[in-house]
């Protein structure tokens, strides 16, 4: 038994019998919990699809979008991925002011997203295509205001970081916090990515 | 440089009090009030939780069903109105699947799996008891619906539209359901997280995935099946909850909506769910037979990969539910034929079950008994439904009482007479005195005897033409024998689990007198039984390190140069004195249960007054940054035997546990 203690200070390095991943224990909760919302989000789209032509005699979503504003707010949403890898960038080079700086451009950029999906969940509604006017509209909302939620959340914990490093809490041995919550902020990015191509450019026959 | 530096602990071990950071409650210092068991984040106590609720909600959906037999003993009776008996039986289904096995399953899976894997603790003990409070506060408030939601919910546990909709379910049965499994879905999903970084990240110093115990495994695919079909309902019930609070219309056909979505993803889930709640049986099954056997399990990497093969194919199976809903030939076709394949893998297991007990010596203990007994009526269950993936077959067996008696036998007979086999085993190692083997036996004979008789004859009952759901039949149809025949056997069941609560207080109170377990009383082969039981706190006194696959029976026995089996050690030299001191364990904390209580509020409030889920919401969302706050080591500790922040090499293991659960607690607790 007196061998334990020596291996035991040996087991974190990567050898053919490794007993763990070699990733950290909360980003491979991360990583798994994605994975789950790839099928939360799988059904959304799903729901879309079976309904995005049942109108019910009324207003179709695809027949009043406005593909070059969302392409505008869709661009802004992807340009927030750049900036969350600037900000990591930045916390692994030990610079807090310049991840601050950056994971406030991310939250920014994500909360110019959330506020042209208001923009358009509002004019939709004053063109006649409500939550209730028919199946279509119903999942159309859902899906999308499942993802403005993830981005809400999203732009939720940057502004947490944000917060931890005025504080000084938000120290170069957190980066890999940073690195978790781009995990999340890039997944929801590449939601969007799928919902975007299969809502908006994929036409309706 | 200087200002970010983290404070050094004090040779006194205190740390600076004015360094402590916002939202700390005082948390309890260790010890056995109800205080420390509300702030518990050790993985024996949740997993204890677990079980004792789970049990509570077998009484009730036992009760239920009593309830639903008692109306059905006789024909015409009208002991049950229609409208409660349509009631009863959802909230029967809902209880037993949701509240009962699940975390039944989820007690043994908190409990064994770091013990299994030569773990402290799981990944991350503060979410772990954010999953228990969580899910419970889900289980209370589903069943608040009787007092306040006007009855219970009314469509059936897989509560399909139209009916589930505001016009043929006016009252909030359905609201509670919807809200209730949502809830329930968070837990379980944050729970399959959890367990699963255990398993990959947190294993002892050479146990490799393929020594790891049958139990784990299985315990394992179970909480990746979790992780993938929990999202599948929750997309199913947020729907069914936007259809009935705020009028949108994905489940209204007069709108051009198809009910049939609610069926494809209910089942999406519903399929994965049946190997949810049947794998952790077939682990704890792969457990207690080799050990009752004398011999080591045949074909250990069968067995897995057939538990992963299961895995994978419960997710192409689930329209074989819904062959009668019109979805075409040629997907009733593909259905079939994947649900006759995936009885392989389960055959595979069933063989070397029988394989493994084959030339051994064997000895009927109890939980060998409960083993035996659930592959036998497993292979029932599996049997009848083989001839439900003969589509022509089902379209006759659908909707009658046959389907009844095959699902009972496989949830039932597969899932509960396992786990109840798990009880009997694990007993002694969790509570620290045996479960009379005399009493335990008499419970056997009485569920199987009660068991049979009350499904059996529901095979008889289906193949006659009788429809489920209904809440009575007429005379003349010959109905009435094998009915009452049933009824019989559902008391027969409820005596039998009385028994085994009889029988756990009285062993409880005879153990005083007779000479404790010891660390394994069953001889058996994984590594919890290296520990003392009941398990001390901080598990292992030293991690082991794992040379091969059924690691402790290795460890007392070797072979001579005949290959004989010798032992080679006795269980007193062999197993661990449980004395450590100075072992590091996180702290306590009462947030996971603030945070937990915030949901039902949110809950309540969607239904009678939005204003209630703007205060849940401020529950819980403070809860999540307190705890977010909150040091996992506690600067008020007592520096007792149990803490140590020197970090010694000996436990060098667990020293990127504490950190990381602070971060994850965060982020992960934020999203869901």
């Amino acid at each position: 038994m007196s061998t334990a203690t020596a291996s035991a200070d040996t087991h974190t390095e990567h050898d053919p019998h490794a007993t763990n991943t070699g990733i950290s224990n909360t980003k491979l909760a991360m990583w798994l919990f994605l994975g789950t919302e790839c099928l939360l989000f799988g059904g959304l789209i799903s729901t879309y699809l079976l309904y995005k032509t049942r109108g019910n005699g009324k207003t179709l979503p695809t027949d009043i979008f406005d593909i070059p504003f969302t392409s505008v707010s869709s661009f802004v949403l992807l340009m927030s991925s750049l900036t969350m890898v600037l900000a990591l960038s930045a916390i692994n080079r030990g610079d807090i002011e310049r991840t601050r700086g950056w994971l406030l451009t991310t939250a920014m950029l994500g909360g110019v997203f959330i506020g042209g999906q208001v923009y358009e969940f509002t004019s939709f509604v004053r063109e006649g295509v409500g939550f209730t006017t028919n199946p279509a509209s119903s999942a159309f909302f859902t899906l999308t205001g499942f993802h403005g939620v993830h981005v809400s959340l999203g732009i939720l914990m940057l502004m947490s970081l944000v917060v931890a490093s005025v504080q000084g809490r938000l120290k170069p041995q957190n980066a890999e916090t940073v690195e978790i919550v781009g995990l999340y902020w890039h997944f929801v990015d590449i939601v969007w990515i799928f919902i975007f191509t299969v809502i908006y450019l994929i036409p309706a026959e | 440089m200087a200002i970010i530096e983290e404070p050094l602990a004090l040779e006194s071990g205190q740390a600076d009090i004015a360094e402590r950071p916002l939202g700390v409650m005082t948390r309890p210092q260790g010890g056995n009030g109800w205080r420390d068991w509300l702030s518990s984040v050790d993985h024996k106590k949740i997993g204890i939780m677990y079980g004792v609720a789970a049990m509570f909600f077998f009484v009730v959906g036992g009760i239920e069903a009593l309830l639903l037999r008692t109306q059905l003993a006789f024909p015409e009776q009208g002991f049950l109105s229609p409208q409660l008996y349509n009631e009863l039986f959802t909230m029967h289904g809902v209880t037993m699947v949701f509240l009962f096995i699940m975390p039944l399953a989820a007690a043994f899976a908190n409990y064994l799996i770091p013990l299994q894997i030569g773990a402290r603790d799981v990944a991350f003990p503060r979410l772990n008891a954010l999953s228990f409070w969580i899910w419970i506060s889900g289980a209370i408030f589903l069943n608040s619906s009787w007092l306040v939601g006007g009855g219970g919910a009314d469509c059936g546990w897989f509560c399909y539209s139209p009916n589930s909709g505001i016009t043929f379910s006016p009252t909030h049965g359905v609201d509670f359901y919807a809200i209730g499994l949502l809830i329930a879905g968070i837990a379980s999903l944050i729970s399959a997280i959890n367990l699963i970084v255990t398993v990959l990240n947190m294993r002892a110093p050479g146990m490799t995935l393929f020594r790891m115990p049958v139990l784990t495994w299985m315990l394992l695919v179970t909480q990746f099946l979790l992780a993938f079909a929990l999202p599948v309902i929750t997309v199913a019930l947020f729907l069914l909850i936007f259809d009935r609070v705020f009028d949108s219309q994905f489940f209204d056909p007069e709108a051009g909506a198809d009910p049939l979505l609610w069926q494809h993803l209910f089942w999406i889930f519903g399929h994965p769910e049946v190997y949810i709640i049947i794998l952790p049986s077939f682990g704890m099954i792969s457990e207690i037979i080799p050990t009752f056997s004398r011999k080591p399990l045949f074909g250990y990497s069968f067995m897995v990969f057939s538990g992963i093969a299961i895995g994978f194919m419960g997710w192409g199976v689930w329209a074989h539910h819904m062959f009668v809903s019109g979805i075409g030939p040629i997907s009733v076709l593909a259905f079939s034929l994947s649900t006759m394949f995936i009885a392989v893998p389960t055959g595979v297991k069933i063989l070397n079950w029988l394989a493994t007990m084959w030339g051994g010596k064997l000895w009927f203990t109890t939980p060998m008994l409960f083993a035996v007994g659930s592959v036998a009526m497993f292979t029932i269950g599996g049997l009848s439904g083989v001839t439900h993936a003969i589509a022509p077959a089902d379209t006759q067996q659908t909707d009658t009482y046959y389907i009844v008696a095959h699902f009972h036998y496989v949830i039932f007979g597969g899932g509960v007479l396992g786990m109840m086999g798990g009880a009997y085993f694990w007993w002694p190692k969790i509570f620290g005195y045996m479960l009379n083997e005399t009493r335990g036996k008499i419970h056997f004979w009485m569920m199987l005897i009660g068991f049979n008789l009350t499904f059996g004859p529901m095979h008889v009952l289906g193949l006659q033409g009788m429809s489920r759901r209904i809440d009575t039949y007429s005379e003349g149809f010959g109905f009435e024998f094998w009915n009452l025949i049933s009824t019989i056997g559902s008391y027969i069941i409820a005596l039998s689990v009385a028994y085994f609560i009889y029988n756990t207080l009285r062993s409880r109170k005879e153990a005083r007198d007779l000479p404790p377990p010891g660390p394994d009383p069953w001889d058996a082969r994984s590594l919890e039984w290296m520990l003392p039981s009941p398990t001390p706190e901080h598990n292992f006194d030293e991690v082991p390190i794992i040379e091969s696959q059924d690691e402790w029976w290795h460890r007392k026995y070797g072979y001579d140069e005949d290959h004989n089996v010798i032992r080679i050690a006795t269980i007193e030299e062999a197993a661990q004195k449980g004395d450590a001191v100075g072992v590091h364990l996180p702290s306590p904390s009462f947030w996971p249960l603030v945070l937990a209580l915030g949901l039902p509020l949110i809950g309540y409030g969607i239904i009678f007054n939005l204003w209630l889920c703007v205060l849940g919401g401020l529950l819980s969302g403070g809860a999540i940054y307190a705890w977010a706050l909150e040091p996992v080591d506690d600067p008020d500790a007592d520096h007792g035997p149990h803490d140590d922040h020197g970090h010694d090499a000996d436990h060098s293991d667990d020293d990127d546990d504490g950190d990381a659960v602070a971060v994850g607690a965060d982020d992960s607790a934020g999203d869901a």
